[in-house]
């Protein structure tokens, strides 16, 4: 069941659209947003509320590269494996936190701590290489700097 | 040196609020629009010579005079604001996002006159959190002086205008593929005619313009046509938001007139290659665009001289390759990217964009063989202009054809010696 605080707050994009299934991102958002990931039962819920089908909301979200469809850790890091980082050593720092976190790209650290997960191009490229941990953007990262924030991340 | 669209963002890297905006001078440019007659500001920007800034360059006027206007057009219009920014190496609209957003709302204001548009969206990239924060606040500081909402500026027209944040994925920065994720739907692009000027966003007349080329409409309306053309050096009037990533000393974002010498910004602005490396080519205009070599450092960065030279002026944002990066795994690179980020809706580029990476990444890995060649020259026919649904698929083989061209003994070298020259130390 979606709670009353998510149908409120899925409620209050639908009711800017023309039709209702308009919302469905911004649905599956507001879920993701409370509970971290989008089950099956959630993709369910979003399409009665949407008067749409399951279908059609999972559709849209395996579309999109920020929606979860599998439980994901307390943090998640998205490291930009796009061009500019490339260049500036974004393989170096993936061996990195994989060693790091001894897991491997698309994993969750046993702890529950840490998911890791490529990310395409953050629009940061003068400071490349980048990633996003819990949306927040930390860039111009080399190998000892991304130590440090790992810790910021209980 | 006038730089209209970045002039009034702060140097503490904050935003600047709506009281300062308007201090500076901010807001009465939509008020005068708001006198205006649509058909007079669409007159003014055509005159302008303003193009899209987007990656296209399609002139700005032009698309709007094919919106109906009057009594008897279809309502409500809608009038987007794509703020998508994911093609890869693309880091200017951040800049105005962040720094300025009530240029960028007042630029909506004056585009929705001139079609008439009554809703209007902010399509954001759901990544940039800062500037979903500060659109947001902008958004409503707007609203409650009544410069958004019911009768505009007292003129009797509405606009309503709200902010619509991404799920991440590179085919939603495509136009009729964002109507369809504005819709609620998978970012397949749709089939034009009809184009999205008459038949958009719920079936109606609808705008898609990139966030640089909205800022500077305020700028146009206050200043006039003859000052925006004079602002550019070559024929393409205005400034230029042009950015540089890669191993240069100075990465960073600048803006300069239109037509800015390629030397100059790689030299002057981006203060030359980083000791230890040397320059090899770049990708003029973010990751779908093809490259430029040294042969090509005079160019001026406009939309029709970079298209002389082989290549597109794209976002304007450049992408450098130094001798000590392997282009081979840079277009490798690449090309990863846009095999993701198809969005499978037609066979060469789904298939081919697959293809083009597996090849990539055999001849990288020591596993290429002479007839990879053809391959790849068939897969950047095959996805070439007019074989596809949309541009994602000719513009991603543009940096694979063109390193084919300038790196092709590059390539010769892997297969050769049957590994990365680049990897294992050269
Ligand atoms: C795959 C793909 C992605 C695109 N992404 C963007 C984008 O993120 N932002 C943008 O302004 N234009 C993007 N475009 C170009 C748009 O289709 C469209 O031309 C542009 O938004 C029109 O605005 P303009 O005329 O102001 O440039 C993209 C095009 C393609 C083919
Ligand atoms: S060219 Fe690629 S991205 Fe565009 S419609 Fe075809 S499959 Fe989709
Ligand atoms: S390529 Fe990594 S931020 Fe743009």
């Amino acid at each position: 069941m979606l709670t009353p605080e998510e149908q409120r707050e899925i409620e209050e994009e639908a009711a800017h659209f023309p039709l209702r299934r308009a919302a469905s991102i911004d649905a599956l958002r507001v879920v993701q947003k409370h509970r971290g990931w989008v089950s099956d039962d959630a993709v369910k819920d979003i399409a009665a509320f949407l008067d749409t089908s399951p279908d059609d909301i999972d559709s849209v979200a395996t579309f999109y590269n920020l929606i979860f469809r599998k439980p994901v850790g307390r943090h998640v890091i998205m490291v930009c494996d796009s061009v500019s980082c490339w260049v500036m050593g974004y393989e170096g720092l993936r061996d990195r936190l994989k060693s790091r976190l001894g897991i491997e790209m698309g994993q969750t650290t046993s702890d529950g701590r840490f998911t890791l997960l490529p990310v395409v191009c953050l629009g940061a490229c003068d400071r490349a290489p980048t990633m996003i941990v819990d949306g927040q953007l930390h860039a111009n990262l080399d190998l000892e700097t991304i130590d440090r924030i790992l810790e910021r991340y209980p | 040196m006038e730089t209209p669209l970045t002039a009034k963002i702060r140097p503490d890297g904050e935003m600047i609020d709506l009281a300062a905006y308007e201090r500076a001078g901010g807001y009465q440019a939509a008020r005068k629009a708001m006198r205006m007659a649509p058909a007079e500001i669409t007159e003014l920007v055509k005159k302008s010579t303003l193009r899209g800034r987007g990656g296209a360059g399609f002139p700005t006027g032009q698309k709007w005079s094919f919106v109906p206007l009057g009594p008897a057009a279809p309502r409500p219009k809608y009038l987007i604001a794509n703020a998508d920014e994911m093609e890869p190496g693309t880091f200017k609209d951040r800049v105005l996002l962040e720094g300025d957003p009530h240029e960028l709302i007042e630029g909506m204001i004056v585009a929705a006159r001139a079609i008439e548009a009554e809703r209007g969206y902010i399509f954001l990239r759901g990544e940039y959190t800062d500037a979903a924060a500060r659109l947001s606040r902008a958004l409503a500081e707007a609203s409650a002086k009544g410069y958004l909402g019911r009768n505009v500026f007292g003129s009797g027209a509405d606009f309503d205008l709200r902010l619509h944040l991404s799920g991440g994925r590179y085919m939603c920065g495509e136009e009729t593929g964002l109507l369809n994720a504005l819709e609620g739907k998978r970012a397949n692009p749709r089939a034009k005619p009809p184009f999205p000027q008459v038949s958009g966003l719920f079936g109606k007349p609808s705008i898609v313009q990139n966030v640089e080329t909205l800022c500077n409409l305020p700028h146009i309306l206050d200043k006039g046509a003859d000052w925006f053309v004079k602002l550019g050096l070559t024929g393409d009037g205005g400034t230029k938001l042009y950015g540089a990533s890669g191993k240069v000393k100075k990465p960073g974002c600048w803006e300069l007139p239109m037509g800015t010498p390629l030397r100059e910004l790689l030299e002057r602005y981006a203060g030359g290659m980083r000791d230890g490396v040397r320059f090899r080519g770049v990708l003029p205009g973010g990751a779908s665009t093809d490259f430029l070599t040294a042969d090509h450092l005079d160019v001026p960065m406009d939309f029709t001289a970079v298209a002389k030279a082989g290549s597109r002026l794209g976002t304007g944002t450049m992408i450098v390759l130094d001798d000590k990066t392997c282009p081979v795994g840079m277009v490798h690179n690449l090309e990863h990217f846009f095999a993701q980020e198809s969005c499978g809706w037609c066979t060469p580029c789904w298939s081919g964009l697959h293809w083009a990476e597996e090849i990539l990444w055999a001849i990288e890995s020591g596993r290429g063989t002479p007839a990879d060649f053809d391959r790849l020259d068939h897969v950047t026919k095959m996805c070439g202009p007019g074989n596809t649904f949309c541009a994602l698929a000719p513009g991603a083989v543009e940096p694979l054809q063109s390193a084919l061209k300038y790196f092709r003994e590059d390539f010769e070298r892997h297969i050769r010696e049957k590994r990365c020259p680049w990897r294992n130390g050269q």
